[in-house]
């Protein structure tokens, strides 16, 4: 893994190691936020700045964390970073803290960001941990865009608030429902695997 | 009346898998078979219960009283996870059969959404003690509610012809989405 370039350890989180499409990580914020665009973007802008400068304060300073206390330890690191992420939200973007509700606090138990202390930080450099934060970060964010885009296009006919399916176009209240969110991410898991599967064949 | 309706709405309609998306991870993993779903549902219903009083105490007798609320996040999260291995030494002390049924599960627990997100949506809706206490219960049934139904629908889809790529989550996520619909229909009860 140490002889990985810069370059594959981040596109590696873009899609061989998706948190959402592969993984199977951080599901129920990926869920809960993307019945707009706004929301889901906000959601993992919000997941990304936890993620990455817990990263860069694990790595930091894992040789100073007992073994045996490293879990509770990462979980008090992520728990600030969110306390401050939670509170910008509120104090600049009101609107956009009401719209998310607990999922901002419960970025603290979004597995991605453990998964990644306990999987990568603990065991590689400060730089290392940095651009494999940011290409999970992405990853996710990339994730929550495309369904929330697919949700909200169809469930509303609007992008990011703006009209674009035009008059004639009825809404699919169903996209909007909680039940749309769960329909939609299991196909998007589908056609992820699908896709794994004919590159795989074809090599 | 009132606290019926807050047990009715926590089990059938703002049910914690199928309208907060809380605890997907273990309602994707452990819902293969009926028996480990009903162990896993009651290890939650329990650590849910406890969770929402000691969750109560910690917001209105030490958080509030002292303009703390910033620390809410951290102060739940080291108190949940603190408490969840607390309560595993206790059952094993007291009672090993119920270790035995519990016992795995137990450990998954302290790293699941739905105990964090029933601590925060308790406090959200700043719910009195014996409110709190039923709406905890209430939702820790919908959630094993919520997962032997799963479980009894997996063990039919087993024999099912599934599409080679929708196998296991994806499939499991669909199901999962109409039984949101059909819980959907709920909603009329209330209103």
């Amino acid at each position: 893994m140490a002889t990985k370039s810069i370059r594959a350890e981040y596109i590696k989180g873009l899609w061989d190691e998706n948190p959402v499409f592969r993984q199977l990580l951080g599901l129920c914020p990926t869920l809960a936020v993307t019945g707009t665009v706004i929301t889901g973007i906000a959601m993992g802008l919000a997941t990304a700045f936890v993620l990455i400068l817990s990263s860069l304060v694990v790595a930091s300073i894992k040789k100073l964390i007992p073994a045996q206390v490293r879990i509770a330890s990462y979980i008090v690191v992520i728990a600030s970073f969110v306390t401050i992420a939670d509170q910008v939200l509120k104090a600049y973007f009101y609107p956009i803290s009401e719209a998310l509700g607990p999922y901002v606090p419960l970025i603290v138990v979004n597995c991605i960001i453990l998964g990644r202390q306990e999987a990568f930080s603990s065991k590689n450099s400060v730089g290392r941990s940095f651009i494999d934060a940011l290409g999970m970060s992405s990853g996710f964010i990339l994730a929550l865009l495309v369904l929330s885009s697919i949700r909200e296009i169809l469930g509303a006919g609007t992008f990011l608030g703006y009209e674009i399916m035009g008059s004639w176009f009825k809404p699919w209240i169903i996209m909007i429902l909680p039940a749309g969110a769960f329909i939609t991410l299991g196909i998007l898991l589908g056609i992820a695997l699908f896709i794994e599967r004919k590159t795989k064949r074809s090599e | 009346m009132e606290l019926v309706a807050i047990f009715i709405s926590a089990v059938l309609i703002q049910n914690f898998v199928l309208y907060y998306f809380l605890g997907i991870c273990p309602f994707l993993g452990v819902s293969k078979k009926i028996d480990s779903a009903v162990s896993m549902g009651l290890a939650v219903t329990f650590v849910m219960t406890i969770t929402a009083v000691v969750s109560w105490l910690i917001n209105n007798l030490i958080l509030i009283p002292h303009d703390l609320g910033y620390l809410q996040i951290v102060s739940f999260i080291l108190v949940i996870a603190s408490l969840v291995q607390l309560v595993e030494m206790f059952i094993r002390k007291i009672s090993p059969p119920l270790y035995q049924a519990l016992g795995i599960y137990l450990p998954l627990i302290t790293t699941n959404c739905a105990i964090m997100g029933l601590a925060l949506i308790a406090a959200l809706n700043e719910y009195s003690f014996v409110e709190t206490v039923i709406f905890g219960f209430g939702s820790g049934i919908g959630f094993t509610l919520a997962i032997v139904l799963m479980a009894g629908i997996r063990e039919q889809l087993d024999l099912a012809d599934v599409p080679e790529s929708l196998k296991g989550a994806g499939i499991a996520l669909i199901v999962a989405g109409i039984m949101a619909l059909a819980f959907n229909g709920f909603i009329g009860m209330l209103t």
